[in-house]
């Protein structure tokens, strides 16, 4: 892989960092005057997700890490790999429960993944910023109550739990923000 | 290709009227305002400082650079008798890019025979609560500041209790360098930051290897450079000297920085004769001083980025 200088870093560049593959966030150039000239940036360890903040020598560089994001469909999971495919070649990846994370909660088959590949291996898994999924399992829907903004727990096909309002009942399609994990209306409705 | 400019036209009066009224306030003070060439023979020899280049052209005889900063010229007009002098100049600084830098910008410079860099520290304050409204003000010495803020005395501490306070507070990574590595960023890093809330905050008497080109005299039992800097709500925003004016002293000077530069990998870059020679004629006794201009109408307009206060900043140029 290249090397990328300081001044090269942009949000969204992947380097490896201390073995680890990195996505910077940010970088900010700092240099007094009359003084040496510092970088300071903020990365996400694509392992772990966790924000670290390094400070570097300006023109200090750092490997490129193999890391490509990808669009793919989620086909199914044997329990212990999630499996994906490329669209266009049909090649398919397992991923592993590290890399699927907390999307699995949102994983519904033909769905289109990002998928973050690491060295040619999934490394994370977002799932779409939106999904349809149906209510399996809630108390029963209180017919004609769509004012009183009450809210009841509703579990999902995929095992997410949601809270959705009262008059929805088992077997009804929701749309649910996988970010905030929140209602966002019935199916086909918006 | 965004052919827009980044500066709205409210910011495009306010830099408008920061020049008139900077004007003003020497013409006022019966300060000469002169302009210096832009594309000189010499380049600038501190380490920290890369000046661009220009190698090609029908009167290029010999690499020409742009200038980082007005200085060395002003001082040739200053030895040749000018008397207190401003220059609202454009400079050049490579690889200088940020929400503070843009490798183009606009420095006011100017010199003031017989004062010294506590006479001219408080005229950059008038110039400057002129420009922003009247702020609080606090002065320190590089050391009373270092001590105060990081308990910590910046000219006898060890090379390692420098480093060992950056990496208590930083993540550094394999980072190495000298005394004035670990002080640069100790001051940037974690003193700058709480700057913020203080207004005008001058800091003076700067450690001898940061002296640039001021003057070094001996305080409390140390060698200081007397320079100073201003930040302003934790900008950085003014650099000033009481003067060098040993011709002898500056060679050293810059002989010492290319030094630097060759065991850094970095290009050397000629001395500057004529200045040498207009010191060695005589440069008055003076205080000087560089205050950046797009970060003073940051301050003014309430900028966070340069490229909001530049018609065009380095992208779109």
């Amino acid at each position: 892989m290249a090397n990328y200088s300081t001044n090269e870093f942009r949000a969204g560049l992947k380097v490896m960092l201390d073995g680890e593959p990195c996505s910077i966030l940010e970088n900010e150039f700092v240099k007094p005057g009359k003084g040496q000239a510092f970088n300071r940036v903020k990365l996400r360890n694509l392992n772990t997700g966790r924000v670290w903040e390094r400070t570097f020598r300006s023109g200090e560089t750092l490997e490129g890490a193999d890391v490509m994001d990808r669009t793919m469909e989620y086909l199914y999971t044997d329990g212990e790999f999630w499996y994906f495919m490329e669209p266009d070649t049909f090649e398919q990846y397992q991923a592993d429960a590290k890399a699927v994370g907390d999307a699995h909660m949102w994983l519904k088959e033909q769905d289109r993944c990002e998928v973050t590949l690491y060295n040619g291996s999934p490394l994370s898994v977002a799932p779409p910023n939106f999904v349809e999924l149906e209510i399996i399992e809630t108390d029963p829907g209180l017919k004609g109550d769509t004012a009183s903004g009450g809210s009841k727990p509703a579990t999902l096909s995929t095992g997410a739990v949601v809270k959705v309002p009262l008059f929805l009942s088992q077997g009804e399609v929701i749309r649910v923000d996988t970010r905030t994990g929140e209602y966002q209306g019935r199916a086909g409705k918006s | 290709m965004n052919w827009r400019p980044g500066a709205d036209t409210g910011r495009l009066r306010a830099r408008a009227e920061l020049l008139a009224q900077i004007r003003r306030f020497f013409l006022d003070r019966d300060v000469l305002e002169v302009e210096t060439p832009l594309l000189c023979q010499a380049g600038i020899t501190d380490p920290a400082i890369e000046p661009l280049r220009v190698d090609r052209g029908r009167s290029v005889r010999a690499p020409r650079y742009l200038q980082t900063s007005p200085e060395y010229a002003m001082k040739r007009l200053l030895a040749a008798g000018s008397g207190p002098i401003f220059q609202v100049a454009r400079a050049f600084r490579d690889g200088e890019a940020g929400s503070r830098h843009n490798p183009e910008f606009t420095l006011l410079e100017w010199y003031r025979p017989g004062f010294d860099h506590h006479q001219l520290m408080a005229e950059t304050a008038e110039l400057v609560c002129k420009c922003l409204g009247t702020r609080g003000q606090e002065k320190y010495s590089y050391r009373e500041l270092f001590r105060e803020t990081l308990d910590i005395d910046p000219f006898v501490a060890s090379l390692d209790a420098l480093e060992a306070l950056a990496r208590q507070h930083l993540d550094l990574g394999g980072m190495s360098g000298d005394r004035d590595l670990w002080l640069d960023l100790l001051m940037s890093h974690l003193i700058e930051p709480q700057l913020k809330t203080r207004g005008l905050c001058f800091v003076y008497d700067y450690p001898a290897t940061q002296a640039a080109l001021a003057r070094v005299v001996e305080s409390d039992g140390v060698p200081v450079g007397e320079r100073f800097e201003l930040y302003v709500d934790g900008i950085e925003l003014a650099n000033g000297y009481c003067e060098l004016t040993d011709p002898t002293e500056q060679r050293a000077r810059c002989e010492r920085d290319n030094a630097r530069r060759r065991e850094h990998g970095l290009p050397e870059h000629p001395l500057d004769e004529a200045l040498l020679a207009a010191m060695a004629h005589g440069l008055p006794p003076c205080s000087g001083v560089a205050l950046g201009v797009d970060r003073l109408l940051m301050l003014a307009t309430g900028a966070t980025d340069i490229r909001e206060v530049l018609a065009f900043d380095w992208e779109r140029a």
